[in-house]
């Protein structure tokens, strides 16, 4: 449900560096969203769709770039995807074997960058 | 043309969460976020925290929920500076929300602030609120599941108590599953279990709430 307050959020962002280029319109918003970050796609698309509206950023696509959840191994340092139904299988480090693991992403939630027209 | 943003989406709750822990620090004070699912306890393990430190911490209590004042006035009642914040049918609270009811509560006389959130074990985990701790609550009758089916929230906690353990012997709850869960997503926080029913366990919770509020 907080879906709409995040998009706003976007949308704001958005508007701001716009016009920070003096650009007339948004085209695209690129963001970076973990797995984990808990975030419906498809319902900041229709929230989106709906707040931009009169706005610079009216028709904008919205791109997700998804970031899966990566763990780090506390024995080797090294760094794994994984995923999330492997969960329950009892994870362990693919390049030693290790078990002491720690996440380190998936919990990304940003806008990278906006296209724009001039 | 491409403009390069790089912009958190929710930097601006994120700056209310700073103030308000730069808030709570200038008057020493430890927040803990309980985070945890409806009926899991949040409000019982905060009534069994008021009982035990009485004498040792002064606690203070931000109540979130979508309605009503029942738990602020449960709380009232054992004589402690409690705040209600009801979100309206909002799934989690926000810093600014916390930031209003920070300017209720008598700061200056406080050791420990409960803030419990709102009962929900998805939302809760994305929006900073300032506090310096995030304490996730399970229970027993929830299943010994829940750190593979919402991993997030068990992520980012700091402790993991498990409440209700005197319904251990009556529910199908593999203790040792849900420590297996619990180590895949967050090997570091401690699991504490208890029983806010029967007290058994409560004391090392409280040693624990304790001992973060020492060093500082």
């Amino acid at each position: 449900m907080h879906e709409l307050p995040v998009t706003e959020n976007i949308l704001a962002i958005a508007l701001e560096e716009a016009a920070r280029v003096h650009a007339s319109k948004v085209t695209a918003i690129n963001l970076v969203v973990g797995d984990m970050a808990s975030i419906v796609d498809d319902s900041v698309q229709f929230y989106f769709d709906f707040l931009s509206k009169d706005t610079p950023a009216a028709g904008a696509a919205l791109n997700f770039r998804r970031v899966p959840p990566q763990l780090r191994c506390g024995e080797c340092d090294q760094h794994f995807d994984f995923r999330m139904e492997e969960l329950e299988q009892g994870l362990a480090c693919p390049h030693c074997g290790g078990s002491r693991l720690e996440m380190v992403s998936g919990t990304e939630f940003y806008v990278e960058s906006i296209d724009v027209d001039e | 043309m491409r403009v390069q943003v790089v912009r958190e989406i929710l930097s601006a709750n994120d700056q209310i969460a700073q103030a308000n822990q730069r808030l709570l620090d200038e008057n020493g004070i430890l927040a803990v976020n309980l985070m945890a699912s409806p009926g899991a306890g949040k409000t019982s393990l905060i009534l069994a925290t008021i009982a035990a430190t009485r004498g040792r911490a002064r606690l203070g209590v931000i109540e979130g929920d979508l309605a009503s004042r029942i738990d602020a006035d449960r709380v009232a009642r054992e004589k402690v500076p409690v705040v209600q914040i009801n979100t309206g049918g909002g799934c989690h609270l926000d810093a600014p929300q916390v930031s209003r009811a920070l300017e209720s509560l008598p700061l200056e006389q406080l050791d420990i602030l409960l803030i419990e959130n709102v009962g929900n074990l998805v939302c809760p985990a994305n929006f900073r609120l300032g506090a310096h701790r995030a304490v996730v609550i399970a229970s027993v009758p929830e299943g010994d599941d829940k750190p593979f089916k919402y991993p997030g929230i068990f992520a980012g906690a700091d402790a993991v108590v498990l409440n209700k353990t005197d319904l251990l012997p009556y529910i199908a709850f593999d203790l040792a599953r849900f420590r297996r869960g619990l180590q895949a997503v967050n090997p570091k926080a401690p699991l504490l279990s208890l029983s806010c029913a029967s007290g058994q366990g409560l004391p090392a919770w409280v040693d624990w709430l304790l001992g973060q509020f020492k060093p500082r």
